[in-house]
């Protein structure tokens, strides 16, 4: 049988082989993503982003119950970090999203960050993609909001979550730089601890700082652990779906993706085959050697190949 | 250029309350090179499917140490094969007497059963020689 029309059928062992097969990047994807694309636009995508440990995962849990009730069906990628010595990865985020296990409505996939270039946005794309072709009406992708994965998760979604927790005695300057500029929503979680209220003034605050035409991103405490907050924070969501509709943002957003989407592939094809072409045809250790003997200048040596493959400069 | 990884569900179904030796196992499979997807403790047969289903893995791991192996171990074969998945390598941990071990491979509920001796070696290298990665 042909798993793409056994995952336009609606078959869920087709959709978990597809997201295989793609982050896999195995040589039958590009023409899986090309049957796929026409089914593809549909779903809402929501980024949940933060610190290891800030609760996103529960946050997730308690969210799907809401969707779930608002009539959604709904796929979650959760992604943990690849470890960069082994390739090996421990991904234990459904350990927090047990409340919805049996659902036939959801889907869960756990992926690792794999390390490969731009890693993260490529397959973490591409699998919101198959799940989009599924039909999925809402898909949630959780990431840890470390190195570049944040900003590849704003790429990617129409809107972004940004998950903190109270900072206890500490000031919220310690946030790091650009956190700020990615959430549409800001959620202080475990709001039972000491100091939330204190970490929601000041996320407001530096809020207010920044001038946003037509979206001033909320800060919501939430206390996933017990599910408070969150009905408010499934409206808030709804809320700035409907404003990227109407003010034109989702298209601006639609194109800014397409953009990147179009620049990326072009580089992993072009990057992909000069590759295979100068390794199949060059012996690289002489050069390589020189180099690093530095009797030679790695500029010109990197011209040379390509000239020698005859790539266009 | 694939980039297949080994996926691993390690799962705990049943009552019995700690998981050191899951999480153990897990390690090794990560320091393996494998990507391990860790749900918990007292799961269901029919969590322990799904996921396993959801997360298209090659392996499916079960820590017991409850004793209800001999229906738990079949219940999770029975399951998978539901779901289409009756090529995915099912092992089981844990304590498991020797003759109920022999039960379960003679059925073929469990393909391998690691017993607390177990080394860890030995598991990571009997899921490489079974599941063979191109
Ligand atoms: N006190 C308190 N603890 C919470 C709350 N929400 C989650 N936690 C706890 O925080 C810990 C981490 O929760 P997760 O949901 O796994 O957090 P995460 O951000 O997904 O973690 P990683 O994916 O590992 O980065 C768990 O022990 C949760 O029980 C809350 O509202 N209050
Ligand atoms: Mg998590």
């Amino acid at each position: 049988m042909d798993p793409v029309k056994e995952l336009l059928q609606g078959n869920r062992r087709a959709l978990a082989r597809l997201i295989s097969l793609v982050e896999n990047n195995d040589p039958l994807k590009e023409e899986i993503m090309q049957r796929l694309f026409p089914h593809t636009g549909k779903a809402y995508l929501v980024g949940v982003t933060g610190a290891p440990g800030a609760g996103k995962s529960s946050l997730v849990d308690r969210l799907l119950g809401e969707a779930r009730r608002s009539g959604f069906t709904v796929g979650v990628i959760a992604v943990d970090p690849t470890s960069p010595f082994t390739g090996g990865a421990i991904l234990g985020d459904r350990i927090r999203m047990q409340e919805h296990a049996l659902d036939r409505g959801i889907f869960i996939r756990s992926m690792g960050t794999r390390g490969s270039l731009g890693g993260l946005s490529r397959a973490a794309r591409e699998a919101v993609q198959v799940m989009d072709a599924f039909g999925k009406d809402l898909i949630i992708i959780e990431t840890v909001g470390v190195g570049q994965s944040e900003i590849d998760i704003v790429k990617t979604a129409d809107s972004t979550v940004v998950v903190l927790t109270p900072a206890g005695g500490d000031s919220v300057q310690t946030i790091k730089a650009g956190i700020m500029e990615i959430g549409d929503i800001f959620v202080i979680n475990k709001s039972d601890l000491p100091g939330s209220e204190r970490t929601v003034a000041e996320v407001n605050l530096a809020l207010d700082l920044k001038e946003e035409p037509g979206w001033r991103p909320p800060v919501l405490p939430v206390m996933a652990l017990r599910g408070e907050g969150i009905a408010e924070l499934w409206q808030k969501l709804l809320e700035h779906r409907r404003h990227l509709e109407q003010s034109g943002f989702l298209e601006s957003r639609r194109r800014e993706r397409a953009e990147s989407e179009l620049g990326e592939l072009v580089e992993f094809l072009v990057k992909s085959r000069v590759w295979q072409n100068i390794k199949t045809q060059i012996s690289l250790e002489k050069l390589i050697e020189a180099i690093a003997l530095r009797r030679r200048d790695p500029y010109g040596a990197a011209r040379e190949l390509l000239r020698q493959i005859n790539f266009p400069l | 250029m694939s980039e297949k990884k080994i996926r691993v569900l390690v799962a705990k179904p049943g009552l019995d309350g700690h998981d050191r030796g899951a999480k153990v196992v897990a390690r090794a499979l990560r320091d393996a090179g494998m990507e391990v997807i860790y749900t918990g403790l007292h799961q269901t047969p029919e969590q322990v499917a799904e996921a396993a289903l959801q997360e298209d893995v090659d392996v499916v791991g079960l820590s017991i140490l409850s004793g209800a192996h001999l229906t738990l171990v079949p219940r999770v074969r029975e399951l998978l094969q539901e779901r289409g998945m009756g090529e995915v390598l099912l092992l089981a941990g844990g304590i498991i007497p020797e003759e109920d071990g022999a039960v379960l491979k003679e059925k073929g509920a469990a393909d391998a059963i690691f017993t607390p001796g177990a080394s860890l070696e030995g598991i990571v290298h009997y899921i490489r020689e079974k599941i063979a990665v191109s």
